[in-house]
């Protein structure tokens, strides 16, 4: 499969022009995040307007979920600028988390509480209320499982009440790392289902998969991030 | 949500979780028996001394079963990433810190009861001065619940957090010790004007550190 092709280096561009939409829902400009003291971001642009799909490629260690966890306030920002739903980065990385939703590798769920107790601590966390969550538990077919711990749960049972989760708080941006990592058929399709939904009510939502085609069906945007530097891609 | 229903949210989630678990039940409350038991053994059979030195070994053995139990209130957010789920819920810090010292609070009196009849029961005390002693021992555990989230957090974010956690605690605790120990040897003589000023000692403590841990705990949460 050939890659995107990239339009141009991002970071090469004026940081001083006037490139914000008034939508901007996430607008980088030169974005260093540092593991350690490794550059896992390396001076990253980035501009995401409200509402649709973007697809975020690259090959592994490029630098996705980094930029994930950076946008949702996880990581720090060494240097450059950051802003994430209005949110300065530099200065506030947690006024912004309630309005997003992250689903990583990791489920961010309890072991000892049920898949019904996981979704309500994290939507009445999130100033929403247990409907929001029963009703996520519903869309990703949880009921028959929702007094299960969560240390009993299967891997793919563990992913969708991730995405149950991340649903369950109604964000605004929705940062999706490998979302169909681990879910079998049925569950990839209530996966594009849900991108397709989310697209439609408005929200912004960016995935970062090597499920290429797939996600590239659903998205309207994408954009390649190599060595730590986004790269968008053109229109076909 | 208001601050009191974060915290109210974190303690709740985390007292269910013990709960369920059961290792408050199963190995911290244990651990506490075992420890007054040894304590029972090693002075054995002297029964005056056991009576004479039973507060100090009452609240050696709460300190020491308090640590597992505020070791295991980081360790159920280390799994799974939970931490940084909470990190993401948006809650301010200060109610994270609120929740989970609460929720310790609630654990350590449950413990404190059922190693205080444990001291009667085995140490031969005659238990008097009930108010004093019902007032060091919230004062004393809100100090522990306090400085212990404080430093677990601090702890957390270490690669050899179960062995730096007592070695970090444990002298920042030493005015607890000193002062829950003083008030109880002097409630327990029936000395009650003698004790108040240790209780005194012991809700400054705790009023000091639950507002440290207020202010503090949110960049040691954040980079953990």
């Amino acid at each position: 499969m050939s890659e995107p092709r990239p339009r141009g280096f991002a970071a090469d561009r004026d940081a001083s022009l006037p490139l914000t939409p008034v939508s901007s829902v996430v607008r980088l400009r030169t974005a260093v995040c540092l593991l350690g003291r490794f550059p896992a971001l390396a001076g990253l642009d980035l501009d995401l307007d409200a509402g649709g799909v973007v697809l975020l490629s690259g090959p592994n260690g490029a630098g996705k979920t980094t930029l994930l966890r950076l946008l949702a306030g996880l990581l720090p920002l060494h240097s450059g600028e950051a802003t994430v739903l209005g949110a300065d980065l530099g200065v506030d990385r947690r006024s912004h988390r309630r309005r997003l939703a992250l689903v990583g590798h990791d489920t961010f769920c309890y072991d000892d509480l049920t898949v019904r107790e996981n979704l309500r601590f994290s939507a009445r966390a999130a100033g929403r209320d247990a409907a929001a969550a029963d009703a996520a538990m519903a869309r990703l077919g949880l009921e028959p499982i929702a007094d299960v711990v969560h240390a009993r749960l299967s891997a793919g049972q563990r992913r969708r009440l991730a995405l149950a989760v991340a649903l369950g708080r109604d964000p605004e941006l929705l940062l999706l790392d490998e979302p169909h990592a681990g879910l079998d058929a049925e569950g990839r399709e209530v996966l594009d289902a849900l991108l397709r939904d989310a697209r439609a009510e408005g929200r912004t939502v960016l995935v970062a998969s090597h499920e290429l085609d797939r996600t590239r069906a659903l998205a309207d945007r994408e954009v390649v991030v190599r060595g730590g530097r986004a790269y968008p891609v053109e229109a076909a | 949500m208001s601050l009191l229903a974060e915290v109210r949210l974190v303690a709740a989630k985390d007292l269910r979780i013990e709960v369920r678990s059961r290792v408050l039940l199963a190995q911290v409350l244990p651990f506490g028996a075992i420890v007054v038991l040894l304590f029972a053994f090693a002075l054995d059979p002297d029964r005056g001394i056991l009576a004479r030195v039973a507060p100090g070994l009452f609240w050696i053995a709460v300190l020491l079963a308090a640590l597992l139990a505020i070791g295991r209130a980081f360790a159920v957010e280390q799994a799974h990433g939970a931490r940084d789920g909470l990190r993401l819920a948006g809650l301010d810090p200060a109610s994270v810190f609120l929740g989970k010292a609460a929720a310790i609070v609630v654990q350590l009196l449950v413990l404190e009861v059922v190693l205080g009849l444990a001291v009667v029961a085995l140490y031969g005390v005659d238990l008097r001065g009930g108010a004093v002693l019902l007032a060091a021992a919230v004062a004393a555990t809100l100090g522990l619940a306090s400085t212990g989230t404080l430093y677990g957090v601090l702890a957390a974010g270490l690669r050899a957090r179960e062995t730096l956690l007592p070695l970090l605690l444990l002298p920042v605790l030493a005015p607890v010790m000193l002062g829950a120990t003083r008030a109880f040897e002097d409630a327990l003589d029936g000395a009650t004007a003698d004790a108040w000023p240790w209780v005194a000692l012991l809700v400054v403590f705790a009023l000091l550190y639950t507002g440290v841990g207020m202010l503090a705990f949110g960049p040691l949460w954040e980079d953990a």
